[in-house]
């Protein structure tokens, strides 16, 4: 992308994907990917179901170890290592990469045990070695953020799931991530309690979080992106802002999804 | 309250005399069934009594002295099963573990004791180990004895409910950086155990009998009383009829407890 596509906001590169592949046995899910990411850039990533989109969003932080490649966020860099994943040294530059990214899940994963506010400060306390108080007093701003800070002593059994998502993404900021992962954040809640999530998230957006969303979501991919990534097994088969990808498609591919899309 | 009254049906008050008539088939239920149990329990005592067999002297006499090895019943149950939580804990990390070592001692050590009976393991305990120069007081050797077996089927058990919880919740805890040990501590830990809870109620009550097995030691618990005595006063029946009603009673009053806990646990994820 050159440098006058790029909206007035955005800052210097902070995630930067270099050659990822992945396979799973022999089948080859990620076909070399290049991904860069900007400070204060709000990338979306559409595409059909099993073009890879999930892959390459736990690649970036290695839940899934990519077969080739590298990561680099925020100064640190990580390669690919399929042969020795379970090392050490690999897994402690993995964790200095978790650190630097937040991911909100489908199925939103607040530890069930623990209170809301348990679930926000848990990270870090004992991982980062926070204060109690200091961690207590950031996570009641970000609940605030989210808008459910009355909620902090509930346990998330007693939650809709647009507030448990809520929660997650409050228990993610609470480690003040570089860059936050959403894969498909609201895939997995009622019709009526999508909306009260896509506007965190868009709020989040547009004060200048730096995410990566993979979305069904075209409407909100069009309000609150700067970039729309499209992905078509296991490549990008094109990106660019939302009204050019969206709205005037060049590649074949990515007119026949949003045709289809469209359609349904 | 408006939609409710709106909904009222036609014959007045019919909603509370269906609710009436059905508290009170409740009742009649948990009599009659109450009536059942006590029914035959006393035909059976009357039985036994009308035989003319049953030394009374020898219940009044020998009664306390017997039921008192309820306590060391109960003391080794609880010693038992708490060295086979541990036991467990640790045997279903090493057959979750990924080290071949780690993983064939403790498939090793199930397929052993679970192989194995527990009389046959609590001989062992009790004949082999002093021959390999090591002596331990027949109480230890006991709990010993029980613990490990039951450690070996807990094992299974722990292993299944560590891979019952779901593997976003360690995903989502690692995904926030924690090292490996943090998350299981911290997250599949507390919510593995949360799943195993009632099995561990269930092998406690199940200990509970399986306790007098080590009578054969020389234990002085509730078993060895009962036996020792009534063979001594000739008096064997009064003797395994007083223990059967002591392990009878301990079960039933942990399975209550069991019950309500597992009750409890289903209702609310807190
Ligand atoms: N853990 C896994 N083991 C084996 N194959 C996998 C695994 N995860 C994904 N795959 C395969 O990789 C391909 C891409 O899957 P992925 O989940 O990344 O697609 P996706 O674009 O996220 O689709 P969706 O829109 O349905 O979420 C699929 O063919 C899938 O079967
Ligand atoms: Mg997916």
């Amino acid at each position: 992308m050159t440098d006058a596509a790029l909206p007035a906001h955005v800052g210097d590169v902070i995630v930067r994907a270099t050659g990822i592949e992945k396979y799973f046995d022999d089948n080859h899910v990620l076909r070399g990917i290049d991904l860069e990411v900007r400070q204060r850039e709000a990338v979306m990533i559409v595409g059909r179901s099993g073009s890879g989109k999930t892959t390459l969003l736990r690649c970036l932080n290695f839940l899934e170890e990519p077969t080739v490649g590298s990561v680099w966020i925020d100064g640190v860099e990580v390669a690919a290592d399929p042969l020795h994943a379970r090392d050490r040294r690999h897994q402690e530059q993995i964790r200095q990469i978790r650190l630097r990214a937040g991911m909100l899940f489908q199925e939103f994963n607040l530890f069930p045990h623990m209170s809301v506010l348990d679930n926000c400060i848990e990270a870090p306390l004992r991982v980062r070695g926070e204060a109690r108080q200091r961690a207590i007093e950031r996570a009641t701003y970000y609940l605030e953020v989210v808008g459910l800070v009355e909620k902090r002593d509930e346990f998330p059994a007693r939650l809709s799931g647009g507030q448990k998502q809520r929660v997650a993404i409050a228990r993610a900021l609470c480690m003040e991530p570089k860059v936050l992962l959403f894969d498909e954040p609201t895939s997995a809640l009622d019709p009526e309690l999508i909306g009260e999530v896509l506007r965190v998230m868009e709020d989040l957006a547009h004060s200048g979080t730096t995410m990566i969303v993979v979305t069904h979501e075209m409407h909100f991919a069009r309000e609150a992106a700067d970039r729309v990534v499209f992905m078509e097994d296991g490549v990008i088969a094109e990106q660019g802002p939302p009204e050019q990808i969206l709205e005037a498609p060049r590649d074949e591919r990515t007119k026949r999804f949003l045709r289809r899309f469209l359609l349904t | 309250m408006s939609a409710a009254a709106s909904l009222q049906p036609g014959v007045p008050g019919i909603v509370e005399q269906v609710a009436t008539a059905r508290r009170r088939s409740r009742v009649r239920w948990r009599l009659q069934f109450a009536l059942t149990w006590a029914v035959l329990l006393g035909l059976l005592g009357f039985a036994l009594w009308a035989s003319g067999n049953i030394n009374l002297d020898f219940i009044a006499s020998a009664g306390p002295y017997i039921v008192q090895g309820a306590w060391l019943t109960l003391l080794i149950c609880i010693s038992s099963i708490a060295l086979a939580v541990v036991l467990a804990l640790i045997g279903a990390l090493g057959r979750l573990s990924s080290n071949p070592v780690l993983n064939g001692i403790a498939s090793l050590y199930v397929s052993l004791v679970r192989g194995t009976p527990l009389l046959v393991q609590i001989f062992f305990v009790y004949l082999a180990l002093p021959q390999l120069g090591l002596t331990l007081p027949v109480v230890l050797g006991g709990i010993v004895a029980l613990g490990f077996n039951y450690g070996a089927y807990m094992t299974e058990i722990f292993r299944a409910g560590i891979q019952a919880v779901p593997r976003g919740q360690a995903e989502a805890a690692e995904a926030l950086g924690m090292p490996q040990r943090l998350v299981f501590r911290r997250v599949v830990l507390p919510q593995a155990f949360r799943i195993v809870i009632p099995a561990i109620g269930n092998d406690f009550i199940a200990m509970i009998k399986d306790s007098s097995l080590v009578y054969v030691l020389g234990v002085q618990e509730l078993l060895w009383r009962a036996s020792t005595l009534g063979r001594r006063e000739l008096a064997s029946l009064e003797g395994l009829l007083i223990a059967a009603a002591v392990y009878w009673g301990m079960t039933i009053v942990f399975s209550f407890f069991q019950e309500r806990l597992e009750r409890r646990m289903a209702r609310g994820d807190r």
